[in-house]
């Protein structure tokens, strides 16, 4: 059985596609995550701010995963790319496709992502490349409130009752081995000098921030005895396919579906 | 946290007004009222809750236990007189002949 957008396919991707495909990927799975959370958070008013951050992402994986398919040059827009690849064609890193566990789970994510998205998207601002740059100028003021809004909760949460305390201390230990991936670089960066954010060069500014807040919250930075490795290279949990199951099943039962 | 605990709302989250104001040069208006556990937090759910499709330029919030309210049994006492005092507005008065720059 072939399948569409074939691994070999994504493989074969000229660098600047492949880069653009892996920080949409990042940004379209981690709003299918959050997403989840409407009509569940804590409060209605939470629902709504997770829903416009999930929006927010969604709207940077438009741009990128478009930008993807422009470069390819092989016809395939941002639904196809969105709904038509398997798992391992997915080139996002893990830590956006693990499931939501509780809020504060999803506050240590949201914490610990949006922080990496600042900085790079702060350091594409400077890319050589004008859809790259011109994304992240109106992504990095999202971001920011993104950063905000997950500081706000972890210092609540982190800083509040004894139950509160240990469930966000649970919640950033069930993500640490998921963060050093992240600034892991590959071939694609290494390919795209001037153009890409070196990830390895991310994480000073993103350790400085994350270390603040937490020592404000009066949390402890986790030290994980496993980190995880592969998403770029197309490696992922086994909640990733469950997660595409339910993205993709519409577009796959009746493609072109529109509202 | 503990603070508001239980006084009032879901959960123990004490209930906010809101205030926009559209752009510069116009006041602040009432749009509503949410739910948060502190002032940081409701300023932030209103921005998310009243200002996502371009509202507002500036946000006040106000705990609803700050606002002193008239009571409708107060209304005939409070706002019937100010009904029947036509020379109160302006038009009620001719402008006599002669008189500039008015």
């Amino acid at each position: 059985m072939t399948r569409p957008g074939s691994e070999t396919a994504a493989r074969t991707l000229p660098p600047l596609a492949a880069y653009a495909l892996a920080l949409g990927d990042d940004a379209l799975i981690l709003a299918q995550r959050l997403g989840e959370w409407v009509s569940n958070a804590p409060q209605v008013e939470e629902d709504i701010a997770l829903a416009n951050i999930a929006l927010d992402l969604l709207g940077q994986a438009r741009t990128l995963l478009s930008y993807a398919g422009t470069v390819e040059g092989a016809g395939r827009d941002e639904d196809d790319l969105a709904y038509l690849r398997d798992d391992r064609d997915f080139r996002n890193v893990q830590l956006v496709e693990i499931p939501n566990g509780d809020f504060a789970v999803t506050m240590a994510r949201q914490l610990v992502f949006s922080a990496y998205q600042y900085e790079l998207y702060t350091a594409l601002l400077a890319s050589d490349d004008a859809t790259i740059a011109g994304l992240a100028g109106k992504a990095v003021k999202e971001v920011a409130y993104h950063r905000d809004h997950a500081t706000q909760w972890v210092l609540r949460l982190g800083d509040g009752t004894e139950l509160s305390r240990a469930r966000m201390q649970a919640g950033l230990d069930r993500v640490w081995p998921y963060v050093a991936e992240l600034f892991d670089g590959d071939d694609t960066t290494a390919q795209l000098p001037g153009v890409a954010a070196d990830p390895a060069a991310l994480q000073p500014a993103w350790q400085r921030y994350v270390t603040s807040v937490l020592a404000e919250a009066t949390l402890r930075p986790p030290e994980p005895r496993w980190r995880s490795r592969g998403g770029r290279s197309g490696l992922h949990t086994e909640h990733l396919g469950h997660l595409l199951a339910e993205m993709q099943h519409l577009h796959r039962s009746h493609p072109g579906a529109s509202w | 946290m503990s603070e508001t605990e239980d006084r009032d709302g879901r959960h123990g989250w004490p209930l906010w007004e809101v205030f926009v104001r559209a752009r510069r040069g116009l006041s602040h208006q009432h749009v509503g009222s949410l739910h948060a556990p502190d002032a940081a937090m409701a300023l932030r759910n209103a921005r998310d809750v009243y200002t996502r499709r371009g509202e507002g330029v500036s946000i006040w919030v106000v705990p609803s236990s700050a606002i002193v309210a008239s009571s409708p049994d107060e209304k005939d006492s409070f706002f019937d007189p100010a009904l029947d005092k036509v020379y109160r507005h302006p038009t009620f008065y001719d402008v006599p002949e002669g008189a500039k720059h008015l």
